[in-house]
């Protein structure tokens, strides 16, 4: 927001820095001639460089002319056809919906050509503008789209290997806004949106759909308009009147802003001939006719007398101004802290200086902090490993005393068989000796020995 | 810094599924054309009035230097390229003032008007050039102040606040006078076109041209255009600069039979045939400047003024320039061709496609 408020202060120092320059002309350009060593000479003879325009112009024929239009308005408002009338084609376009859900904008580029001349016209729309319930983000889109192509212009500037010259400038020469014929006032969205493209962009309001307005309501409406538009301090489009040959129709045509037109591309017999017109049952509404409506004027301003000035504002005002801003945004100066001139290419160094360094830094601190992490993980596994080692130490020595307990055991097992067979085997010779005698216990001897 | 990269991204990846936040508007490259033709007038044609209007008022520069020994003629030529006594000849000189020990680079500007149409000339003087004993590198000079030229636009183009018109003092032009020996090239006339037909729009002439006869001087032309092309010297009119057909068949007559232009210069005017004409009395004749069957001055006028000053210009905004800035800007940074100078800290441009040339 606060980079808003600075483009704006800046906007205005330049127009006032322009309309105090402009009538001060004749003696700037004498002093400079004496600074710079220069003197007028008169020439004997015809050199031939009056040709120079004409060598000019024509190269810019061989490379045709960029003209684009931003159409701001609501759905349904006339954008479309007035263009078409405009430019007396019919551009292919379908009626839009009334409910998109954002706010978009919709870019078509045409190129046409009038006897030598080849215009490439983009003709840009704002698709849904208006028709939301909260009609709060709606501009933004548009401001974001006209800084876009500011950018890519820029960003084209500032390449090193930069081909300027056949560069497709996509940049909004003039932003037409279209005002709902009420008849009462501007609406609150129409003022936001004017206040936030008036320093990026020409803009020129028209009342559109004007056949709705009657001639006495249309004055008023006008004059209320504009002292709206003053009081809230707009910067519109002003036609320029410092070209003697066009000063007075641009001036009186400032006094006709903003502009009503109607747009028609039907055809309806008026007299002996097909004009354009809209036909209503109480009369034919004629686009071309002065008195109906200010098409005209507005074909005439806007095609035929300052379409290059409107280019020309655009290059070396608004994108001047959106080209500072951007840099000093990003910290570059023209002038150090000590008010000594500062280069871009030394602001840069620094930044550069700064930028590595500071990489280095944070490389230095992610190698310490995995320095760290390596050594930790590697005492906790340590740790752990020594634990096992000693598990298993403890583990053995237990395996090993049960061991031998049980070969304790065995042997003692083992000697006790040994003794109780020992005692077995006498005690069985005892028997066999007792029982000699008798016959009867010998048969039963020898059925207990068979028994065995 | 507002957005990041990726955020863009993720954009550009939900736009397909979701209506995104911001939408991000796109301007397609190639241009629809029409079918059918304007049904009617509508005016778009008058931009070549305006334009032409506003260049008128905001005048033009332009800037010439001359480069070649003394006494070769280059004062009196300027002089009669632009009718008025643009440069101070130095025959005025005697030979007790010390000739200077290096090349000097004097450069004297003035304003001239002609049919409404305002012109700021600068005639760059090269005193000094190729007239000592031991002449080498003595294009170094005018090879710095070339670069210290561009270095200042270049200065100029790269602040933040910028001029509404930077002023030019880029040499659009330099004419090199080449001396009419008639057999060949110097090596210093080699020397220093080879090093500064890069740099900056050369345009060989042929000094003193009536000490030639007609067929000594076609020879003479033919022997010095085989040099510079066996040399590898491109003088303007460039052939690589070519843009179209018309361009190139136009440009190859003038390469191949005109240049370099054999070209005799004077102030004085002589009465000849009931006119008068500019010219140089001498005891069998009177040469006369501007006449097609005595020299080729003519030629040279309508080349470099009436027809090719605007492309001179160009040549040296669009090419000669571009090509110092991106080596400038290259060396300094140490930046990869291509990136841009503040590629690493200006964020990049949202997802609008960027039209490149095609």
């Amino acid at each position: 927001m606060a980079s808003e408020v600075a483009r704006h202060l800046l906007f205005q120092s330049h127009m006032a820095a322009k309309t105090a320059g402009m009538p001060s002309q004749l003696p700037d350009s004498e002093q400079n001639q004496k600074k710079d060593n220069t003197r007028s000479l008169t020439m004997s003879g015809h050199v031939g460089f009056e040709s120079l325009p004409d060598q000019l112009v024509n190269r810019s024929i061989q490379q045709g002319f960029c003209f684009n239009i931003l159409c701001v308005g609501e759905t349904g408002i006339g954008k479309s056809t007035l263009i078409d009338t405009l430019f007396n084609t019919n551009f292919e376009d379908h009626e839009s919906s009334h409910f998109y859900p954002h706010v978009r904008l919709k870019a078509q580029t045409y190129e046409l050509q009038e006897s030598n001349v080849r215009l490439k016209l983009t003709i840009v729309n704002t698709v849904g503008f208006g028709d939301q319930i909260n009609k709060e983000e709606s501009y933004q889109p548009i401001v974001d789209y006209i800084d876009a192509q500011f950018e890519a212009y820029l960003q084209e500037e500032l390449k090193i290997k930069r081909s300027l010259f056949n560069y497709h400038d996509s940049r909004i020469h003039v932003c037409l806004y279209f005002i709902s014929p009420t008849g009462h006032s501007l609406k609150t969205l129409d003022l936001l949106t004017m206040k936030s493209l008036d320093s990026k962009v020409n803009i020129i309001p028209v009342i559109a759909k004007a056949d709705a307005i009657s001639k006495t309501e249309l004055q008023k409406f006008k004059i209320k308009l504009m002292s709206e538009l003053v009081s809230n301090g707009v910067q519109i489009y002003q036609f320029p009147t410092d070209d003697e040959t066009i000063a007075k129709i641009n001036a009186s045509m400032n006094g006709h802003l903003p502009f009503a037109v109607v747009g028609s591309m039907d055809e309806v017999k008026v007299g002996n001939k097909m004009v354009k017109a809209r036909q209503y049952p109480w009369g034919i509404v004629q686009v071309e006719n002065e008195n109906h409506c200010d098409f005209v004027k507005l074909r005439e301003m806007l095609l035929c007398t300052n379409m290059e000035d409107l280019r020309d504002q655009t290059h070396t005002r608004h994108y001047e101004l959106y080209r500072r801003c951007k840099l000093e945004e990003l910290g570059f100066t023209d002038v150090g802290p000590e008010h000594e001139p500062l280069s871009l290419q030394e602001t840069y160094e620094a930044k550069r200086h700064e930028f590595y360094g500071e990489r280095q830094r944070k490389e230095e601190e992610m190698k310490q902090t995995f320095v760290q992490r390596v050594k930790e993980k590697e005492a906790m596994l340590k740790e752990a490993e020594r634990e096992l080692q000693a598990k298993f130490e403890h583990l053995k020595r237990v395996h090993q005393e049960e061991r031998m307990k049980l070969e304790e055991k065995r042997r003692l097992l083992e000697e006790e068989i040994i003794a109780f067979s020992k005692k077995k085997a006498t005690s069985e010779i005892h028997q066999n000796q007792s029982f000699m005698v008798p016959g009867s216990s010998l048969r039963k001897d020898k059925d207990r020995k068979k028994s065995y | 810094m507002s957005k990041g990269l990726p955020e863009t991204r993720t954009d550009a990846a939900m736009s397909e599924l979701v209506p995104e936040p911001r939408p991000k508007p796109a301007v397609p490259m190639k241009p629809v054309s029409i079918n059918s033709n304007l049904l009617g007038y509508i005016g778009i044609d008058t931009i070549i009035e305006q334009m032409r209007k506003k260049t008128m008022k905001t005048g033009f520069d332009f800037n010439i230097m001359v480069v070649g020994q003394s006494g070769l003629g280059k004062s009196t030529l300027v002089n009669t390229l632009f009718k008025s006594q643009v440069s101070r000849k130095a025959s005025s000189w005697n030979r007790e003032e010390k000739i200077p020990k290096t090349v000097e680079i004097k450069a004297i500007g003035h304003v001239i008007e002609e049919g409404g149409v305002k012109m700021k000339l600068t005639v760059i003087d090269t005193p000094g050039f190729g007239d000592q004993i031991n002449n080498e590198n003595c294009w170094e000079p005018i090879e710095k102040y070339i670069n210290e030229q561009y270095e200042k636009f270049l200065k100029e183009e790269v602040n933040i606040a910028r001029k509404k018109r930077i002023p030019d003092t880029r040499v659009h032009c330099c004419l090199y006078f080449i001396s009419p020996t008639g057999h060949s090239l110097r090596p210093l006339d080699l020397e220093f076109m080879k090093h500064l037909s890069k740099v900056v729009n050369i345009i060989p002439v042929i000094a003193k041209a009536d000490t030639m006869t007609l067929e000594e001087k076609s020879e003479f032309k033919q022997r010095v255009r085989k040099e510079l092309e066996v040399n590898g010297i491109e003088f303007y009119p460039q052939k690589e600069f070519d843009e179209d057909l018309e361009d190139k068949t136009e440009n190859d007559k003038i390469r191949q039979e005109s240049m370099p232009f054999a070209v005799v210069g004077s102030d004085k005017e002589y009465q000849v045939n009931g006119k008068r004409v500019l010219g140089r009395k001498t005891p069998w004749g009177i040469i006369e400047v501007e006449n097609l069957n005595h020299c080729e001055f003519a030629l040279l006028r309508d080349f470099v003024i009436r027809t090719h000053l605007q492309d001179l210009k160009e040549v040296t905004h669009n090419i000669h320039y571009e090509t110092y800035r991106a080596k400038r800007l290259n060396d300094n940074g140490g930046l990869p061709p291509g990136e841009g100078l503040l590629g690493t800290v200006l964020p990049p441009v949202p997802a609008t496609p960027c039209p490149t040339a095609e």
